[in-house]
């Protein structure tokens, strides 16, 4: 059995006769419908993919304000403790120069 | 580029959409005899064509222009075909048995005489849409593109996006199935 030569014929006859070309009634229509919907689609499409752009953003600023509030937290609580020595310095400083001067 | 399809497409990117309503008109019969080639039920047809304009539609803003926009919709046509060959690749077993009477008897006559002129064409197109339908999508993509619409490698290889030794690769890995499908049609006593 010669199958390429097979082969040969049924490409012959399946190239004798192209596929129809016609098409259904007011198919463009139906096409133009279709883009009209997915402009409508698209517009939640471009909310939602500029939600997830500014997702890494917001979270990177959300971690920059996490990082700045707890060091700031940190150096207020140290400033707090230098206040404190400062006044106690400020108000003892007349009795510790009397202290000196006797 | 033709200038009424440059005009309508420079219309379609300046947001007016129902320019492409006669780009659409324009191109469909060629693309409904693409999407025959591939699907046989005329449902899917209908969803590959609408899927190609679609598709052509949202990426237009791709097209610079360079080629003929029927060359630019022809590529993006071959590409969802092939798409749909590869989600519908199931089912793809040997299985025969709808081969009709006129079918054996086109390869019944081939048998005896492989010089005879077959009469039957029809018979002929029926076995080759069946042997196609069994073969993976890149073989039964290039067979079709290469042997029945008589395209060449060069232009195969710009309408699928494949290098030049890929499609002969694959035209020959191809034809090689093909030839196995067809063996196994006549062990199984078609013919």
């Amino acid at each position: 059995m010669n199958t390429l030569e097979l082969q040969k014929k049924l490409f012959a006859a399946a190239r004798s006769t192209p596929p129809r070309n016609d098409v259904p009634y007011a198919f463009e229509k139906r096409i133009m419908a279709r883009i009209a919907k997915e402009a409508l689609v698209d517009v939640w499409t471009l909310w939602g993919r500029l939600l997830w752009r500014a997702a890494a953003p917001c979270v990177a600023l959300m971690l920059a304000l996490t990082v700045w509030a707890m060091v700031s937290s940190q150096s207020a609580s140290r400033n707090t403790d230098n206040l404190a020595v400062a006044l106690e310095d400020q108000v003892m400083a007349p009795l510790a120069r009397l202290e000196e001067s006797w | 580029m033709d200038i009424n399809d440059a005009e309508q497409i420079a219309a379609v990117r300046g947001g007016d959409a129902a320019s492409f309503e006669p780009l659409v008109k324009k191109y469909q019969p060629r693309i409904f005899a693409t999407a025959r080639r591939y699907a046989r039920r005329e449902s899917e047809v209908e969803d590959i064509v609408q899927e190609v304009f679609i598709k052509a539609y949202q990426k237009l803003a791709s097209y610079r222009g360079e080629a003929p926009f029927e060359h630019w919709l022809m590529r993006l046509a071959v590409r969802t075909c092939y798409d749909f060959l590869r989600a519908h690749q199931r089912n793809r077993e040997i299985n025969f048995s709808d081969v009709t009477t006129e079918e054996t008897n086109w390869l019944e006559q081939f048998v005896a005489d492989p010089s005879s002129r077959n009469e039957s064409a029809a018979a002929a197109r029926e076995i080759v849409a069946k042997v196609l339908a069994k073969l993976t999508p890149p073989a039964r993509l290039i067979l079709t593109l290469l042997e029945i619409e008589d395209r060449s490698v060069k232009e195969i290889s710009r309408l699928t996006g494949w290098s030049v030794p890929l499609v002969k690769v694959r035209a020959f890995r191809a034809r090689a199935e093909m030839r196995k499908v067809l063996e196994k049609m006549i062990r199984k006593g078609y013919v």
